[in-house]
């Protein structure tokens, strides 16, 4: 007899209650159970005598990777046929997590020389298996076609572009004539995800400049750093191309012809829980690296680096030095110095160390490969249509005084290794490699110090790279060399030098005083002879123009000067041809001097005829902003803005046009700006007229404006019952004279009276 | 244009006024003395002494019969330009930062400063321009208290019963000069204090400068910005030339900074820009200081600035500047 509201009724209902939804719904899947099991495969095929020594090998390899693995856990199924295993191993682990770890880690592993071997989740392999043997035709994706990236190029006013970034905005320009600048895209730093405000005090706080933007090396590319990783645009509507997810990255750097990418974090790279996995992200491996290298048309990440800081004897930390990988001209190989011991060099596309060993050099310090030249360039094309072997990488690198050896400048070929030139130094306190922008010179200057160590002053190694066995010649200074360049495609070189007690720490305010000489090659004797020094001055930077043949000496970073001067060095080429041989460095004119106040950077454009210079909020906040300059040192633009960062002009790539076609362009130049005067002068009438237009605007909006307003005005007046304004009557009382007393000395006699 | 440099400051100026006529200009500076110079050939005709503390601002009745003075001893001084002697003082809780006369000459506004509990305030005095000037009344004939942002530049505006008034925010704003209430208001005017107001010749314009490093010109009536002239440099004075359609501006970095930084950094010169198209035509250097105050004569013959050096530079123009039209020949209304 059960109550039919009872509390006790209740509780007796309870079994009979169905639950099946919900177990359903929470039910345990059994079928994930076998996620501890991986089966691995590519394991060498051996008979039974060999089965233990395998079993043992294979664990061991596991250990080495972190991932433990003990042979009884191993289980190999047998071909009783063959009497052989069947090449494949069901691997358990003691979890899932395990088994992951494990497989992130061995998946494609070389086992041997012939073996690799690729892993899979047991429960994958099911997986796999039960698949849909039905075919379902994919709908086909609609093709979109991409924007070229070089589109710019195309410009039909042949204008160059260039970046600046002030504040929060980043903003790409066209640089022409007047009337063709123009801003080509606009973007506020926002939208774009730099965390520049976030960032900027742990940064500063490093040592290390802001984050930044950068072009890539032939103009195809905009790079902007961010917190999460770099970014590239590019294409007319400048849409995002490229991201490479390396957190907190700090510097990137462009293989040559744009194929890779590495970038540097001072943060070694921390793989969290659940992060994304793929072929463009870090695994667990690269933890604890700062350095990737990524691929730059697919986006994948090829192999990272632990960031050598070379350590002084004292143990202080030294600046890296960056670029830390430095890139053969050909994209081909990029190398890697571990200071005092060995170069690595990695073979692209794969990232393998090439022969599988680094170049072992006992003290090595630094390195530099040899850049290509055009001549390079075609041979390479030759060789590659005859089906020739292209000509080898050559590499430069140096190695100090040790124990009784002295300090060592060597060439060596790559990848075949052999030393095609070596020279020995003496009293080497430092070396730098300068190779010129062809490949026909290597400089090396070489810092020396006298007996005592108390001075120092350079000598200038020049190997001659194009000539047999590399005949080297030495230009002796007695002053140290503060900076050191090449004329682009050049025979030229300039040195700035200074013998100034306070070279090397500058008192605030202090200008060091410099000497700048320019070297020229002597055809036919093949040594360097100096063309002209200019003494006594403050300069201490070169900018040679893309071109060659202009040069500005610039006074950068300095507080109290900031003088600009621009050089021709083949000032009267044009008479040249007519006969007598002119003097030696009677070529040099100095063409004019202008003035930025308080410039940190000086950059020509790419077509050598315009030099920019610019004022960064980085470095203090005076003035900042940028101006560009023509050739000659004239002014043409100037913005003086607040927080202005930087100022980069876009790179061109390598002309397309053949040496012919060049020629044909260079021989018809005057018919050419014949046309091109004609369009300025057109252009200018319009622009003159069009201002004029707008100014008769502007004063005719005024002036009605200003009648409209008398009116009203005289009207309340009226109204106040004043009187009309006074200023007529007031005209005639203003003749007023006005007496002056003027002294004059007009002369002055002193006499001396003698007695 | 040679200046005729006029020493006899010794601390930094703060207004330069010129009278109607062109001929006297008025200086007051941080020194506690107010100058009168011949505006022709520099020479000093006198001093009015008698303020304990900054002079901050003056003001010339338009017969330059009475001058009216603001001093940071808390009084506004009533002077008689012919003799130099005090006619009046007026006593107040706070420092007085701005006066001015009417177009009329029979009112004075002023404004007190904000300090000390007090709020600021805005005074307009009836002036009895009969005898000889000593019986003034003590109780202003309207006072009140602008509410929001405080008030720091004031003058009579188009007509004589509202008082235009520049604010602290960048604000300016009309106020009816009885009651005291906000007749209208551009919020937005600046970004940054308002450090100068000057008007018209007829008072339906006026160029207003300011901290944000821009000067910028409005209608009285509305409030509306005209033109708008942006510098690189924080701005401390503005004024309107007549006859010629050209506006002058002066500042310069903040006076506390100035030692750290070189000459060359300070951006001291006095600019010269187009009012109508807004284009900087010229600078003057000279200062070795940021410019204070800028005054243009009435006449439009010369100007005067006063830096924070303690020199006056008066300036007559050119005659090529007269003759000058560098924006060819359109006629400029004034």
């Amino acid at each position: 007899m059960a109550p039919p509201n009872g509390v006790n009724g209740a509780h007796d209902d309870a079994d009979d209650i169905d639950y099946s939804d919900i177990e359903a719904k929470y039910k345990v899947g059994y079928d994930e159970g076998f996620d501890n099991i991986l089966v691995i495969g590519g394991v060498p095929v051996v008979d039974k005598s060999k089965l233990e020594k395998l079993l043992a090998k294979i664990s061991k390899e596991f250990g080495r990777k972190g991932a433990p693995l003990k042979p009884e856990d191993m289980f190999m199924p047998w071909d009783d046929n063959t009497g052989k295993s069947k090449g494949f191993i069901f691997a358990t682990f003691k979890n899932a997590e395990d088994a992951a770890y494990a497989m992130a880690a061995m998946n494609g592993y070389p086992f041997d020389a012939k073996h690799t071997f690729h892993i899979n989740r047991f429960s994958d392999v099911e997986r796999y298996a039960n698949l849909d043997e039905t075919w379902v035709e994919p709908e086909p994706e609609t093709y979109k076609p991409k924007e070229h990236l070089r589109a710019w190029l195309g410009d039909l006013q042949g204008r160059d572009q260039y970046a600046t970034y002030r504040g929060d905005e980043v903003e790409v320009h066209w640089h022409g004539k007047p009337s063709q600048c123009e801003i080509a895209h606009q973007r506020n730093v926002s939208d774009i995800g730099l965390y520049v405000l976030l960032r900027r005090s742990i940064i500063t706080s490093q040592g290390w400049t802001d984050l930044y933007v950068s072009w890539s090396p032939l103009g195809t590319y905009f790079a902007s750093l961010h917190r999460q990783g770099v970014r590239l645009w590019g294409g007319p509507s400048w849409e995002a191309q490229h991201r490479f997810a390396h957190p907190f990255v700090k510097l990137i750097d462009f293989s040559p012809n744009e194929n890779y990418l590495v970038t540097w974090s001072h943060d070694p790279i921390h793989v969290p829980e659940g992060a994304q996995q793929g072929p463009q992200y870090f695994s667990p491996e690269d933890e604890g690296s700062n350095i990737a290298v990524w691929d730059l048309k697919t986006g994948n990440l090829l192999r990272t680096f632990p960031s050598a800081m070379p350590e002084n004897e004292d143990g202080v930390k030294r600046q890296m030095q960056w670029p830390a990988l430095k890139w053969s001209a050909d994209d081909q190989f990029v190398g890697r110095v571990t200071p005092g011991q060995h170069i690595s060099v990695y073979e692209l596309p794969s990232m393998r160390l090439h022969d599988k060993k680094s170049i072992k050099i006992e003290g090595v310090i630094d390195f530099e490969w040899c850049p290509h030249g055009d001549k390079d360039r075609e041979e390479a094309e030759k060789a590659e249509k005859t089906g020739k072997k292209p000509k080898e990488n050559l590499l430069a690198y140096w190695t100090p005084e040790v124990a009784n050896q002295p300090a060592r400048v060597t060439v060596i070929n790559f990848p075949s290794r052999s030393i095609l030139r070596q020279k020995n130094l003496f009293n080497v306190s430092e070396c730098k490699l300068y190779w010129q922008s062809q490949g026909d010179f290597l400089c090396v200057k070489v810092d020396r110090h006298t007996k005592t160590k108390k001075s120092i002053f350079c000598n200038l190694e020049i190997f001659r790279v194009r000539e047999k066995d590399f005949p080297v010649e030495v230009v002796e200074l007695k002053d140290a060399v503060t900076d050191f360049s090449w004329e682009p495609k050049g025979e030229r070189f300039a040195i700035i030098s200074s013998s100034d007690p306070n070279l090397g720490n500058p008192g605030p305010g202090a200008n060091i005083k410099t000497d700048v000489s320019f070297y020229q090659l002597v055809r036919g004797k093949g040594d360097f002879k100096l063309l002209r020094t200019s003494s006594n001055r403050t300069s201490n930077t070169i900018r040679w123009s893309p071109k060659g043949r202009h040069v500005v000496l610039g006074t950068v970073g300095s507080t109290s000067k900031s003088e600009l001067e621009f050089w021709d060095l083949d000032f009267n080429i044009d008479e040249k041809r007519e006969g007598a041989k002119e003097e030696w460095g009677a070529g040099i004119q100095h063409l004019g001097t202008a003035d930025h106040y308080a410039l940190t950077d000086a950059e020509w454009d790419p077509s050598g005829r315009y030099l920019a210079t610019s004022a960064s909020a980085w470095r203090h906040t005076i003035e900042n902003g940028y101006a560009i300059w023509d050739f000659r040192g004239q002014e043409l633009e100037k913005h003086i803005l607040d927080r202005f960062k930087q100022f980069l002009w876009r790179p061109r790539p390598r002309t397309l046009l053949t040496k012919d076609q060049q020629r044909q362009i260079r021989r018809n130049l005057k018919e050419y700006s014949r046309q091109f005067d004609e369009e300025d002068a057109v252009e200018e009438s319009n622009i003159s007229a069009e201002l004029i237009a707008h100014r008769k605007r502007l004063v005719d909006e005024w002036n009605a404006w200003r009648v409209k307003v008398k009116e009203e005005v005289a009207e309340e007046r009226r109204k106040r019952g004043k009187k009309e304004p006074k200023a007529k009557d007031s005209q005639e009382e203003e003749k007023e004279e006005i007496e002056v007393w003027v002294d004059e000395v007009i002369e002055q006699i002193e006499e001396e009276i003698v007695e | 244009m040679r200046p005729i440099l006029l020493q006899g400051h010794e601390r930094s100026l703060t207004q330069i006024k010129f009278n109607r006529e062109g001929d006297l200009l008025f200086s007051c500076s941080k020194d506690h003395v107010i100058n009168v110079w011949f505006a022709d050939n520099g020479e000093r005709l006198g001093t009015y002494n008698g303020h304990n503390g900054t002079v901050w601002t003056i003001d010339v009745d338009s017969l330059s019969r009475f001058l009216v003075s603001g001093s940071a001893d808390n009084t506004m001084r009533l002077w008689s330009v012919q003799t130099g002697k005090c006619l009046y003082s007026w006593e107040f809780p706070t420092a007085v930062k701005r006066v001015a006369f009417s177009e009329d000459d029979d009112q004075i506004v002023c404004i007190t400063e904000q300090r000390m509990g007090h709020q600021g305030a805005i005074r307009v005095f009836d002036i009895d321009r009969e005898g000889d000037g000593t019986d003034q009344s003590k109780e202003p004939v309207s006072f009140f208290n602008p509410t929001s942002s405080k008030a720091v530049v004031c003058a009579f505006a188009h007509t004589p019963n509202l008082i235009l008034t520049g604010h602290e925010s960048g604000k300016v704003a009309l106020f009816d000069a009885s009651t005291g209430e906000e007749v209208q208001a551009n919020e937005r005017a600046h970004m940054d204090v308002i450090t100068d107001l000057q008007l018209s010749p007829d008072r339906s314009y006026f160029i207003t400068s300011s901290r944000d490093k821009t000067a910028r010109l409005h209608d009285t009536r509305t409030l509306m910005v005209l033109k708008t002239y942006t510098t690189e440099t924080p701005l401390n004075s503005a004024a309107i030339a007549p006859t010629k359609p050209y506006v002058l501006l002066g500042g310069g970095q903040d006076a506390m900074s100035v030692t750290t930084t070189s000459l060359r950094q300070g951006k001291f010169e006095t600019r010269f820009w187009h009012k109508i198209y807004e284009e900087e035509v010229g600078r003057v250097k000279g200062h070795f200081g940021p410019v204070n105050t800028i005054a243009v004569s009435p006449k439009g013959d010369c100007y005067a600035s006063g830096g924070e050096d303690g020199f006056v530079r008066v300036h007559h123009f050119d005659e090529s500047y007269f003759r000058a039209k560098p924006y060819g020949d359109l006629e400029i209304e004034d």
